[in-house]
This record gives structure tokens, C-alpha cells and sequence, in this order.
């Protein structure tokens, strides 16, 4: 009975797996990678199929998958980890508006372009005669996306003309932020100026042309022959209008592509127009790199341990109040301290961030630094309310009876006997804490504060390699959790003597 | 003249009355010793009269503070001995700083302890955190003092010492109530003794 159930299922199997199968096996996949949340028009998630993605890279992708005679299938990675994916191959051919840099050039396999942008700049439309270049802009805050090639203009401007760069990890609420006044200008390509512009009221796209970039594809190092395929099918799309029409579909077609296509079809080197038209630094070694990096890296890290510092003081303080609130509190108070412990932890931090900078933005405009100091200290106070309880609860009965037979108030009993006690015993639980809130610090590189860790990814994109960075990254977060780790072990020695 | 008045004291401890009917009276400078096994309720007798237990009925007659002797002792264990027995001199009686240490040190040193000021409540044996208990609780100079199986943590010389001790503190004019299940140590100090059982205390002749 069982054999012949296993046969019935093993036919099964083979009736319908089989024909799927062999179509896979007569044509093979072309895996390419993009990132979903980078949106329309490049990839976005199509909104009656969520689990199919469109977009004018997912008609490039399906051109130059059929041009090989394979069958495309989208690999989701995250933007700023692309270069790293496709070193590490987890897919054929990654193309998500990915512009074409020296560093990419240096370290991966790059196709010819496909699409020219030019950088412009966004300002609300109440500055547009105030706010017409960069230059204009000294001492102001300007928002764009890390590891852009807007991103290392804004550093080199920044170098010279004092415009404060504001890192974004996503291209929405740049625009959104100069809505509200937290940056005064947006410098992003033309398809996302246009796009923040049509999506935002009161924002004007200015006429002047900061930089000229690409978006190419990009591979493994070692897949230059596929890639030299690729550039072969590009080349007869721009011939014959298929990549015309692949862009006109999207709106992104404009009179700078028929130059581009007619110098790239004029040169068929490997790389036919520059990097970008930014004169950027070289990527050099990954050692000389480190040095340049070494005095933002320091920066950031500095950052990171005042954020640490004073989120954790904030902690500390509403966790002992919120502890205390709730083993000294009317029920009303009680009710309403467990809600909030249960209510921060029971959502990530992440989310918290996002509401605190971005969601009450409308209501009330915190500055970066103010809603990360917030976001994290509010969201440990939480951990350590409940560690501070338990510690509070753990003082015996017969110690704080003792007190009131003498006649001691519930406050002085609070401060001279139970709190003192307590805090011994919640010492090694806090430094754990404080260890852990040091790392999570990073979370709020979301919300455009450049801690340690983001000043590292944007390292990493430089060079194109983590090796160097994290490792850089990774002894600076040792060099300041380690210290705090033995200065607490210290105190505990300390009181044990008495 | 009565120090202490207990009449018809009623506790329940929960839903479960725990002292059906407690009255009895000590008077200056005397001993009286609480008798009973364990459950008996001797120990909620002494907590109602402490205030440390909500009485459901009766009346307790008795002059504050009153000082009080635990078991466990319960030291407060994030700080000396000296300073368990001046903290309330200073934060209760307000005190000087200067007076209360000076009058800490006296009281350990009288309970043959002085010594062990310094030490902290760990590092104190059974008989010498119990003199340090006696020391703070008599800082803040109660007429009455209640006394929680003072004899549990004691080898039988340290008791002896312990008596005489207490029939000093009698002397000097303090009403001590003492809560126990050793006869012994009660035939050795007090004057007078009762018997607790299910909650009602008898007087035994």
C-alpha cells in the first residue's frame, strides 16, 4: 500500500516536474540583480503581480537574456551591497541604475553604457532664484544618495565650497525632507529629480547641469567575455530602436541618448566615454585608500560613541524612572509603563527611527542627530526599566521592613538601601546593554546621521572591496566596546570589596 | 505601669486568620517570651505589633518607635555595620553626622562588637550580625523592643550571652518581647512567658 502510494507520487512528480525541467535545462537562466525598493522606472515591483518586477533595467535585462538565449531571472540585493554581489557572482549581471564609475571599472566587469543622466539640482520652489548652482548653497545642507556619483560630488563641493552633504539610503525622503526644510536642496539624476519633483509640490528641478554620468552593467571581473557579448547585443539595440523603445515606454528617452549611442557606436572599444564626467579620485590600493578614509572613519567613530554615551545616559534615566513607575506607580501609571515597554520592544528599532524622523516630521522636525539620540535611548530605556525592576524586586523584603521599623520614608529607603543594591546587580546586564546599544547605533544611519558603520559601507563602495574597511570598522568598534567592558568589570570588583 | 497593650488582636494573613485572639501586656523593664511551635503565629504577632502587619481587629497599645529584631537580621547589606546603626540617627532622628557615629560605635561596642564596624554584613557570623541588628535597632532608643527567634542562628555559649545581655537591657529599663520555640533560652531570661497556639495566646502559670 505505502510502495504503491510513493509510485503514484513518484509519477506525479516526474508528469509535472519533468517538462519544467528540460525547458530550464534547453535554456539556461541569465540571473541578474537589481534592487526592487530603487522604483520606478528602473525596478519596481509590479503593483497587480507584487511578486513580478518592471521596469525600463528589467526590459534591459530581458533583452540581453534573450540576445544569450537565456531566460531572465531577477536576484533582489540591496543597492549598496551591489558591487559586492556581483564580485562575489550571486548573479550574472547586475543593473539597477547603476552608474558607471572608476572604482567599478577597476574592480568589475562593465558593459558599455546604455543610459546618459545628467545631475541636477531640486530646491523648493520658494528658493529658486536664491538656490541656482551649488555655490550657492555654502553652509546649507544638501541631501543625495551614499555612494553615488551625486554623493562624490557633493564631498569634492563640500571640500571647497562648504556645502554640508546630508546622506540619504533611499531616494524618497530626500525629497520629502526638502519639503519640510530639513535640507534646502537635493542633488540626484534627472529621472529622480523628475520623479521627486512630480511626487512633492513645491519643488522646482533648476536648468544647470552639475555632472554627466552613465548606468551600465556590471559583472564578476572574471566574466569579461560575457560582458563583451553584452556590449554586442547593446550595441545592435541601439542600432535597430529596441533600446529606444525599451526607453521611450518608461518616459526616460531624451535628446542626450542619440549622441551617447552615436559615440558608442562610433568607438567600439571597451570603455567608449569616460567613467563620468567628474573628475574623480582614482580607487588606488585598497591601503592607500585606508589612509584617506582613516580621518572620516575616526569621525564617524567619534560620533558613534557620543551617540552611544548620551543615548545610553537617556536610558539609563527613563529606564529607572519607568522601573520605579512601575513598582511604585498607581495602577493607571503601571498600566501605561508595561504598554510602553511592550510596545518598544515588541517593534524594531528601525521602525521606531523611521517614525520618530520621518513619520512626526510633519508634526515636529527633529534634527538627525536629535531623533537617533531619542530613538535609541528611548528604545533601551525600555530594556532597561525591565532590568532595573527585576534588580529592584530582587532586594529581600525583610531588608526594606528592617527600614521601616526604623522609621526610614519609603523615599529613603528607595535611595539609601534598595536603589544602591540594585544598581550592583543590574552592572553587568547594563554594560551588556551598553555594548549592544554601541553596535545598534549604526540603525541610524537610516535617518542620515553618518555613524561608523555607514562611513565604512561608503568606503567599502569606494573601493569595492569590505576586507580593508571592516576590518578597519570592525577594531574601532572593538577599540570602544572593550574599554567600557573592563572599566565595568572594575567597578564590580570595587564593590565587592565595599 | 503597661508599655504594651495587645487586646483581642485579630490578623489575617490573605483569607486565612492567622491570630484568632492575642492579648497580653508587658510592663518596663520586663521579658516576656512568646512560646509556640512554628505556625503557631508568634512571628505575625510581633510584625502586627511592629506595624509591619495590618491588624483586622483589637486594639495595640505601644509607644514609638519600636525596635525590631528579625530573624535574618536583614542588615542592609550595601553598607557597614557601623553605618546600618547610625543611618537612621542621621536620616530618621536627624542627628549629626559626628553624634550618630560616635553613638554607633558605643552601642556595637557594649554588644561586644565595636571591632566589627568596619565589616560588612557578609563577612559577619550569625551571633555578631545579630548584636549589630541589636545595635541598630536600638539607635533610635525605643522603650520596647520585639525580638524574632533571637536564639535561631546561635550555639549554645553565644545564647548564654545573649541572655544576660537582654536581662541588661531590662535592667536599663527597655520592655522586651522576645518571640521563641527555645524554652531554654526563654527559663534563662524572661520574666514572664506565654504560650502561643493556633493563633490565641495563653498565659502559662
Amino acid at each position: 500500500m505505502t510502495s504503491m502510494r510513493w509510485s503514484a507520487a513518484a509519477l506525479f512528480v516526474c508528469l509535472v516536474l519533468a517538462p519544467a525541467v528540460s525547458r530550464a535545462q534547453n535554456r539556461p537562466e541569465l540571473r541578474w540583480g537589481g534592487d526592487a525598493e530603487g522604483g520606478e522606472p528602473y525596478v519596481v515591483a509590479d503593483s497587480s503581480d507584487p511578486s513580478h518586477v518592471v521596469g525600463f533595467d528589467v526590459d534591459i535585462a530581458q533583452l540581453l537574456a534573450s540576445g544569450l538565449g537565456r531566460v531572465p531571472r531577477f536576484v533582489q540585493v540591496g543597492f549598496t551591497s551591489i558591487d559586492a554581489d556581483a564580485a562575489r557572482g550571486d548573479f550574472d549581471v547586475g543593473l539597477s541604475g547603476i552608474e558607471d564609475t572608476p572604482a567599478r571599472r577597476a574592480r568589475l566587469a562593465v558593459t558599455i553604457p546604455y543610459y546618459e543622466f545628467r545631475e541636477v539640482l531640486t530646491v523648493r520652489s520658494s528658493d529658486k532664484d536664491r538656490y541656482r548652482t551649488l555655490a550657492d548653497l555654502r553652509g546649507h545642507r544638501v541631501a543625495t544618495l551614499g555612494a553615488t556619483l551625486a554623493y562624490d560630488l557633493l564631498v569634492d563641493v563640500h571640500a571647497g565650497e562648504g556645502v554640508i552633504p546630508v546622506t540619504y539610503e533611499d531616494d524618497v525622503h530626500p525629497y520629502s525632507d526638502l519639503v519640510v526644510g530639513r535640507v534646502d536642496a537635493v542633488v540626484l539624476d534627472a529621472i529622480l529629480a523628475e520623479r521627486g519633483v512630480r511626487r512633492n509640490s513645491g519643488l522646482t528641478n533648476q536648468p544647470a547641469v552639475l555632472a554627466v554620468g552613465h548606468y551600465v552593467g556590471i559583472l564578476s571581473a572574471n566574466q569579461s567575455a560575457v560582458r563583451d557579448r553584452m556590449n554586442v547585443i547593446l550595441r545592435d539595440a541601439m542600432r535597430d530602436g529596441r533600446l529606444e523603445r525599451i526607453l521611450r515606454r518608461w518616459n526616460v528617452w531624451n535628446e542626450d541618448q542619440p549622441r551617447l549611442y552615436a559615440r558608442v557606436l562610433s568607438d567600439t572599444s571597451q570603455y567608449p566615454v569616460p567613467a563620468s564626467s567628474l573628475a574623480s579620485s582614482p580607487p588606488g590600493t585598497e591601503g592607500t585608500a585606508a589612509r584617506r578614509y582613516l580621518p572620516a572613519l575616526l569621525r564617524a567613530a567619534a560620533i558613534t560613541i557620543v551617540l552611544s554615551c548620551l543615548a545610553m545616559a537617556l536610558a539609563v534615566i527613563a529606564g529607572a524612572l519607568i522601573a520605579s513607575g512601575r513598582i511604585y506607580g498607581a495602577a493607571p501609571v503601571r498600566v501605561a509603563l508595561i504598554g510602553y515597554v511592550e510596545v518598544i520592544r515588541g517593534t524594531p528599532l528601525l521602525l521606531q527611527l523611521f517614525v520618530l524622523y520621518f513619520g512626526l516630521a510633519a508634526v515636529i522636525q527633529l534634527p538627525a542627530f536629535v531623533a537617533a539620540l531619542l530613538g535609541l535611548g528611548l528604545n533601551y530605556a525600555a530594556y532597561e526599566s525591565e532590568i532595573y525592576r527585576g534588580a529592584l524586586e530582587a532586594i529581600p523584603s525583610g531588608q526594606l521592613e528592617a527600614a521601616r521599623t526604623l522609621g526610614l520614608s519609603e523615599r529613603q529607603t528607595f535611595f539609601l538601601v534598595r536603589a544602591p543594591q540594585a544598581f550592583r546587580l543590574a552592572l553587568a546586564p547594563m554594560t551588556n546593554d551598553f555594548v549592544a546599544l554601541l553596535k545598534d547605533s549604526s540603525l541610524v544611519s537610516v535617518i542620515t546621521v553618518v555613524e561608523l558603520t555607514k562611513e565604512t559601507s561608503i568606503f567599502a563602495a569606494n573601493v569595492g572591496s569590505w576586507v580593508v574597511p571592516g576590518a578597519m570598522c570592525g577594531a574601532l568598534y572593538l577599540a570602544m566596546s572593550l574599554p567600557l567592558a573592563r572599566l565595568a568589570r572594575r567597578i564590580e570588583r570595587g564593590w565587592r570589596r565595599g | 505601669m503597661n508599655v504594651l497593650d495587645v487586646r483581642s488582636m485579630q490578623v489575617h494573613r490573605g483569607a486565612r486568620l492567622v491570630v484568632a485572639d492575642a492579648t497580653f501586656t508587658a510592663t518596663r523593664g520586663e521579658i516576656v517570651a512568646l512560646m509556640g511551635a512554628s505556625g503557631a503565629g508568634k512571628t505575625t504577632i510581633l510584625r502586627a505589633i511592629a506595624g509591619l502587619d495590618p491588624i483586622a481587629s483589637g486594639t495595640v497599645t505601644i509607644p514609638r518607635p519600636v525596635g525590631m529584631v528579625f530573624q535574618f537580621h536583614h542588615l542592609f547589606a550595601n553598607m557597614s555595620a557601623h553605618r546600618n546603626v547610625w543611618l537612621a540617627l542621621v536620616h530618621v532622628l536627624k542627628r549629626p553626622r559626628e553624634d550618630a557615629e560616635r553613638r554607633a560605635q558605643e552601642l556595637l561596642v557594649s554588644l561586644g562588637v565595636g571591632d566589627r564596624a568596619s565589616a560588612m554584613p557578609h563577612e559577619l557570623s550569625g551571633g555578631e550580625a545579630q548584636r549589630v541588628a541589636i545595635a541598630r535597632a536600638l539607635a533610635i532608643e525605643p522603650r520596647i523592643l520585639l525580638m524574632d527567634e533571637p536564639t535561631a542562628s546561635l550555639d549554645p555559649a553565644r545564647r548564654g550571652d545573649l541572655a544576660a545581655t537582654l536581662r541588661q537591657l531590662a535592667r536599663e529599663g527597655r520592655t522586651i518581647v522576645i518571640a521563641t520555640h527555645d524554652i531554654e533560652f526563654a527559663r534563662a531570661c524572661a520574666h514572664r512567658a506565654l504560650t502561643v497556639d493556633g493563633g490565641r495566646v495563653h498565659v502559662v502559670s
